[in-house]
C-alpha cells in the first residue's frame, strides 16, 4: 500500500445534527448523524472544498483504505488521491454517507431515539432533495460555504444537479457522471423489480426484519443481480465472460454452470450480506423520485433557470442505464440558461459503471477540468 | 498543457484576425468544429465573446479543456438539435465546411441558431490548384495540404460555389474577405485567394 497517489490511511468521522430534516414527503428526521471522510487540507480561505456524492449503493468511504483492513480500498480512489484526477494535494475532498444509507450514516438500520428498536419500515422516504439538505448541513459543520466543485456518478450526479438549484451560491462547479434529469419508465420498471424481489422475500417482515434477527437475503441478492445485469453492457459480459463454463462442459442440471452466473450469484451474495434492504429500497425510490423539471411543467430548462454553477457533464456511450441522451437533455437545459458547460461523451463498453472506471481519456477530462477549477 | 497555443502564437494567425474582426465584443458564439477550441479562447481573450465550441474529436476535446473553454461533444452531421433557434449572434464555421458531408444541412442550421453565420474554408478555385489540375492532379497546397487518398475534405469548392450554396439556402452575404499567404486579396478573388472568409445571415432577417 505503499501507493504514492493513494490518501492512505482515513478514518471516518460522526456529526450528531439536532436541526430537524424536514423531507420531501411530508415527514421529518428531529435529528440524525452523518459519516463522513475527508482528504487534503482545507485551505486558509476554505474555497477548495470538493464534496463527493455517492451513488446507489456507495458510501462516505470514497478514498484511502482502513489502518485495520487494507483492502477495504474506497469506491472511488482511482479518481481521487494526491496527483490523481481530483488532486488531493489542491482540493478537500469530502465523502459522506447519505441518510437513509447504511454505512453509518442515520438510516432504517439505526435505532430510533423514539422506540429504542430499529427504524426499519417506518424510516421516511428521503429524495435527493433530502440529502442536498443533508449535505448542506454537513458543509456548514465543516465551516464550508461555497463548494468549489461537487462531484457525483448516477444517483451522485442527480445530488450534484440538486445542488445547483438548491442552494446556487454554494456551489460554483458541478460534475454530474452518467446521470439523468429524470429516469425513463424503464429504468423505474428495473428498480420496481429489484424492490418486489426484497418485499416479496419472507424474510423481509415489512421491513422489520431485524426483530426477527433475520434478513431478506435472497431478495436483496436478486435486486444486485438485476441491478449489475443494468450496469454492464451486452458487449462488456461477453468480453468478460461470454459463455465460458466454470466446469468446461455443460451438467444438465440448474447449478451454476456458466461463469456469468457465477459471477453475479457471488456479487448478489456479497451484496446481501452487506447492504441493508430498507437502504436498498429508499435509494431506489430516491432515483425514481428526482425529477427537477416536475415542478417546472417538465420544462427542465426552466427548472435550471436557478442555476449559476459552472457544468462538466459526462455521458458513456455504453451506458444504456443512464444514456448519454439523457445527459443531452441537460446540457440542453444548461445551454438554455447560458450557463458556463462542457459536455463530454466518453468512449467505453463498460456501461453504467463505466464512471468508475480508470479509462484514461476520462480522467484526462476530469484532470483537466479540475486544474482549471480557481481555488 | 503542452498542447495549449501561447496566445502570442495565436495571434499571429491571421485567419483568426480576419474572423476576429468580424465579431461585436460580448457577443455570443457558437463555434462548430471547434478543434484544440484556440479560436474560440482567442475571440474570448481578444473580443470578450460568450460561447461554446462544438467538437467531436477526443484528442481536441482536451485540448478543448486544456484551453479552458466551453465544448460540447457532438457530431456536427446531426445537426445542432441541442441548441435553440436564434440563440447565437455568431455561428462560426471555421475551415472544416470543406469537410463536411451534410453541407447544406449545416448551413440551413447554422442561420437556424445564429443571428449571423461566419464560415472559412480553403478556395479550390485557387490559379494553382487550377493548375495542378489542368496538369492531371488533385491539388497539394498550404491550404490543401492532404493528398486525394487520405483528406478529410469531402466537399471542397470556390468562391462561386459557395456563393451559390448561400441563395439555395436563403443566406445573405453580409461580407466577404479573401485571403492569400496572410494578405488580402482583392483583384480575381476566386483565382488568386487561397482562404475565403464570409459573414451572412437568414434573408427576410
Amino acid at each position: 500500500m505503499q501507493d504514492s497517489t493513494s490518501v492512505g490511511i482515513v478514518t471516518p468521522q460522526y456529526v450528531q445534527i439536532d436541526k430537524p430534516l424536514q423531507l420531501k414527503s411530508g415527514a421529518s428526521l428531529d435529528s440524525y448523524h452523518l459519516v463522513y471522510e475527508t482528504y487534503g487540507q482545507l485551505n486558509a480561505a476554505r474555497s477548495n472544498a470538493v464534496l463527493i456524492c455517492h451513488a446507489l449503493s456507495g458510501n462516505h468511504h470514497v478514498a484511502g483504505y482502513y489502518a485495520d483492513n487494507e483492502k477495504n480500498i474506497g469506491w472511488w480512489d482511482n479518481m481521487i488521491g494526491p496527483g490523481k484526477p481530483i488532486d488531493t494535494n489542491r482540493f478537500f475532498v469530502i465523502g459522506v454517507n447519505n441518510p437513509g444509507g447504511c454505512h453509518g450514516s442515520t438510516g432504517p438500520a439505526s435505532i430510533d431515539p423514539q422506540t429504542g428498536k430499529h427504524y426499519g419500515a417506518s424510516f421516511p422516504i428521503v429524495t435527493v432533495e433530502d440529502w442536498v439538505e443533508a449535505q448542506a448541513n454537513l458543509a456548514e459543520h465543516l465551516g464550508i460555504e461555497q463548494f468549489a466543485a461537487v462531484v457525483g456518478g448516477s444517483l451522485g450526479g442527480m445530488q450534484a444537479m440538486q445542488w445547483t438549484l438548491d442552494y446556487p451560491e454554494r456551489v460554483r462547479h458541478a460534475l454530474v457522471i452518467a446521470a439523468a434529469s429524470k429516469l425513463t419508465a424503464q429504468n423505474i420498471a428495473f428498480n420496481d423489480v429489484a424492490r418486489q424481489a426484497i418485499m416479496t422475500d419472507q424474510e423481509f417482515y415489512g421491513g422489520n426484519f431485524y426483530a426477527y434477527d433475520t434478513l431478506p437475503r435472497r431478495g436483496l441478492r436478486l435486486a444486485r443481480m438485476l441491478g449489475h445485469i443494468t450496469y454492464l453492457s451486452d458487449d462488456s459480459m461477453a468480453a468478460k465472460f461470454g459463455r465460458s463454463l466454470r466446469k468446461g462442459e455443460l451438467s444438465f442440471g440448474f447449478d451454476v454452470e456458466f461463469e456469468i452466473e457465477s459471477y453475479l450469484r457471488y456479487q448478489g451474495d456479497k451484496f446481501a450480506d452487506l447492504f441493508d434492504a430498507n437502504s436498498y429500497l429508499r435509494m431506489t425510490k430516491a432515483l425514481d423520485y428526482f425529477d427537477p423539471a416536475a415542478a417546472y411543467d417538465g420544462n427542465l430548462s426552466a427548472a435550471f433557470r436557478a442555476a449559476k454553477a459552472d457544468f462538466l457533464i459526462v455521458s458513456f456511450t455504453s451506458d444504456w442505464r443512464f444514456s448519454p441522451e439523457r445527459s443531452h437533455e441537460i446540457v440542453k437545459a444548461l445551454l438554455d440558461n447560458e450557463l458556463n458547460v462542457s459536455y463530454a461523451e466518453i468512449t467505453s463498453s463498460h456501461g453504467h459503471d463505466s464512471f468508475l472506471m480508470e479509462t484514461p481519456h476520462y480522467h484526462q477530462l476530469v484532470r483537466a477540468y479540475m486544474e482549471n477549477i480557481a481555488v | 498543457m503542452n498542447d495549449i497555443i501561447a496566445p502570442e502564437t495565436i495571434a499571429l494567425r491571421p485567419d483568426f484576425d480576419a474572423i476576429a474582426a468580424w465579431i461585436k465584443p460580448g457577443a455570443k458564439i457558437l463555434d462548430l468544429g471547434c478543434g484544440d477550441g484556440s479560436l474560440l479562447r482567442y475571440l474570448r481573450d481578444t473580443r470578450n465573446v460568450f460561447g461554446y465550441g462544438v467538437e467531436i474529436d477526443d484528442g481536441n476535446l482536451l485540448k478543448c479543456f486544456n484551453n479552458g473553454i466551453n465544448v460540447i461533444q457532438n457530431d456536427l452531421e446531426t445537426g445542432l438539435s441541442g441548441f435553440e433557434s436564434d440563440s447565437f449572434d455568431y455561428v462560426i464555421l471555421s475551415q472544416t465546411l470543406q469537410a463536411m458531408r451534410h453541407t447544406e444541412g449545416i448551413i440551413q442550421e447554422m442561420l437556424r441558431v445564429g443571428k449571423e453565420g461566419i464560415v472559412s474554408f480553403p478556395n479550390f478555385g485557387y490559379w494553382k490548384n487550377r493548375m495542378q489540375v489542368i496538369c492531371g492532379h488533385m491539388p497539394v497546397s498550404q491550404s490543401l495540404p492532404y493528398r486525394w487518398y487520405d483528406t478529410p475534405n469531402i466537399h471542397l469548392c470556390t468562391l462561386g460555389d459557395f456563393e451559390e450554396l448561400c441563395r439555395q439556402c436563403n443566406a445573405r452575404i453580409l461580407e466577404r474577405r479573401v485571403m492569400n499567404n496572410n494578405r488580402p486579396v482583392h483583384f480575381l478573388p476566386n483565382v488568386m485567394g487561397t482562404l475565403a472568409f464570409y459573414r451572412f445571415e437568414r434573408k427576410g432577417q
